[in-house]
């Protein structure tokens, strides 16, 4: 029987973004920088969930269908260019069965050291009213898929098209993942609250996310390029009290056509030449975190629980 | 609810595609390309000649630019014939002041209702792209077989006899097509669509059933009035500035990567607006004056592309 529907999941409690314990990044950084392409495989055919359709038009839509893939085989190599000349590893949000359409894609990334983590097994398919052998399934198919094509054993989670189930964060927690990029209620990591063991929450975007920004705020790519420099500046400023976290997701199909790339480049360029700028990745943030913050943050939450200062 | 076993199930989950209609390829391992004269960029300015009918059977949806009132949307209707009559003229004087030429993507409607641009495209030399019956009359999957061919052949074959020109290209109305309409477009000896916007260059494409080739031209879906003025509300500048981006930014990668493919598309009844159609100057102008541009019409472009 379907069990009813909560009015919130509990997966954090409330913490005023105010008085928090500092947190100093690396080399003294006030902002850790991160950028996470959206590798992405989106079936021209897919199965029918019974919550989502996946394209708009009858199948085949190939007018968007060519749109995703546009990103595969033309615009990752103009992003991944731009990312180099900055000195910027992605941290990859992928569709897992890109590891095996797209091989070529993939080895370019080891090669330049980026991270992968998970985004599903395909863009198409969606997790909502997966029993819970289903959720375990495509979990255990993004650990050992990646594993094998890349030897790194993921450690973040971005549900497959932003779909979950009430039991998401729990899981992840089980299979020792340290972030999920699902959540974004804050500009700075802070614990899940899980059945069992540890997982925070990294911030991510859905406001200076390409996809956001071009298809819903329908941007030119111009004010894209200071969206992201105003987000900075502010998170910069902010980040002399406790180190915040800024994330740029993006979408090869969305950011890397031409005529979008210079505005792009130019943000790159404007964070990346500032002092006290971490630029790293998902986990490597999520592990210092771990390491220094975790517990210190975890217990200025439970002391100000229910409105303490 | 609970989500079926064949959910869990990823049978095209191999290397390449996960279709057997093009082969999977980067950009950027192919061979370079050279256009005529060591171009850099190949200029494909496209304009589509739409006829929007009243009685529009809006299935299995509506057409970009589609009627949106009650019974009989005069209103919509007449605003999309003023590109016929008043917008294409406009913009035709634009590319003749810069001596550019252009594909004209055409409903076979429009050529029987308006002989007089079919006449006029003749005399301009322009290629002539079949873009179905009318924008009412969609390709989709799971539409009846015969009602499909028979579309193709109707617009096919209209704009063929009426023009005398061969007819090579084919976009579908929206952009929209069925499982098949590749075959029924390839049997009618079409040898390049402008559906399938993967790519900045020419790729291959393999009809159902034994069909046969084609080849998909990299039409831009994004470097469309369309697309930037009236999706994106984007002011006529920043439509100016995108097409200046573009440029550049194809241009810069040329040197490494070999020759590309610019494509701009115009839809009369948006750009050919009286206090708009002085933006489109403003950006051909600035593209007469750049180095190493190929004006070409889509079949030109294919051709000297095949060649290489």
């Amino acid at each position: 029987m379907e069990s009813a529907l909560k009015p919130d999941l509990e997966l954090y409690d409330y913490w005023p973004y105010e008085n928090r314990p500092k947190i100093t990044w690396p080399g003294g950084a006030r902002v850790a920088f991160w950028v996470a392409p959206n590798i992405e495989f989106y079936e021209l055919n897919p199965p029918i969930n019974p919550k989502r359709t996946p394209w708009p038009r009858p199948h085949p839509d190939v007018n968007l269908y060519s749109n995703r893939d546009y990103g595969n085989r033309v615009g990752h190599w103009r992003m991944m260019e731009v990312m180099d000349k900055y000195g910027v590893r992605g941290s990859i949000s992928l569709s897992v069965a890109l590891l095996d359409h797209h091989p070529e894609i993939i080895k370019e990334c080891v090669d330049r050291k980026w991270e992968f983590f998970s985004h599903g097994i395909y863009n198409t398919r969606y997790s909502y009213d997966m029993d819970e052998a289903q959720e375990r399934a495509i979990m255990e198919d993004s650990i050992e898929s990646v594993m094998k094509a890349t030897g790194q054993r993921i450690s973040g989670w971005l549900a497959p098209a932003l779909t979950h189930t009430e039991r998401t964060m729990d899981l992840l927690a089980e299979y020792n993942f340290l972030y999920t990029c699902d959540l974004f209620q804050d500009d700075q990591p802070q614990p899940v609250k899980v059945k069992k063991g540890r997982l925070i929450s990294m911030p991510y975007s859905l406001e200076i996310n390409d996809i956001i920004v071009y298809n819903s705020y329908l941007a030119t790519p111009r004010r894209y390029g200071q969206m992201i420099k105003d987000q900075f500046d502010q998170l910069y400023e902010e980040g002399k009290e406790s180190g915040t976290v800024m994330c740029i997701p993006l979408h090869a199909y969305a950011v890397g056509h031409p005529h979008r790339m210079a505005a792009f480049e130019e943000a790159l360029d404007y964070i990346t030449t500032k002092p006290g700028v971490w630029v790293t990745t998902a986990r490597e943030i999520a592990e210092y975190y771990n390491k220094h913050y975790y517990d210190t943050c975890a217990a200025d939450i439970a002391a100000r629980k229910g409105g303490g200062a | 609810m609970t989500v079926a076993k064949e959910y869990m199930e990823y049978p095209m989950r191999r290397y390449g595609m996960d279709h057997d209609i093009y082969e999977w390829s980067l950009l950027v391992n192919r061979k370079k390309v050279v256009w005529p004269n060591a171009a850099r960029v190949a200029l494909w300015i496209t304009t589509d000649l739409e006829f929007f009918a009243l009685d529009q059977p809006a299935k299995p949806f509506k057409a970009p630019g589609g009627m949106v009132t009650a019974y009989p949307d005069l209103r919509h209707f007449t605003t999309r014939d003023y590109g016929n009559r008043v917008g294409i003229q406009r913009i035709w004087r634009v590319l003749d002041q810069y001596r550019m030429k252009s594909s004209v993507a055409m409903n076979s409607k429009v050529a029987e209702r308006y002989p007089y641009l079919v006449k006029k495209i003749n005399e301009r030399g322009d290629e002539i792209i079949a873009m179905g019956v009318d924008q009412g009359k969609l390709h989709y999957g799971g539409m009846d077989d015969a009602t499909e061919v028979a579309q193709v052949n109707e617009s096919v074959t209209t704009l063929r006899k009426l023009s005398g020109q061969a007819v090579k290209g084919w976009l579908s109305p929206a952009k929209s097509e069925s499982w098949n309409t590749l075959k029924h477009v390839k049997n009618a000896g079409i040898d390049y669509v402008c559906d399938w916007v993967a790519d900045d260059m020419p790729f291959e494409l393999t009809a159902p059933d034994g069909a046969g080739k084609l080849w998909a031209m990299p039409h831009s879906s994004e470097i469309s009035d369309r697309k930037i003025i009236i999706d994106n509300k984007h002011n006529e500048d920043e439509f100016v500035e995108q097409i200046q981006d573009q440029f550049t930014g194809l241009y810069k990668e040329s040197e490494k990567y070999g020759g590309r493919i610019m494509s701009i598309s115009l839809t009369p009844y948006i750009m050919g607006l009286h206090y708009r159609v002085k933006y489109l100057d403003k950006a051909l102008k600035w593209l007469s004056q750049q180095k190493g541009v190929w004006v070409a019409n889509g079949t030109e472009i294919l051709e000297a592309f095949k060649k290489q």
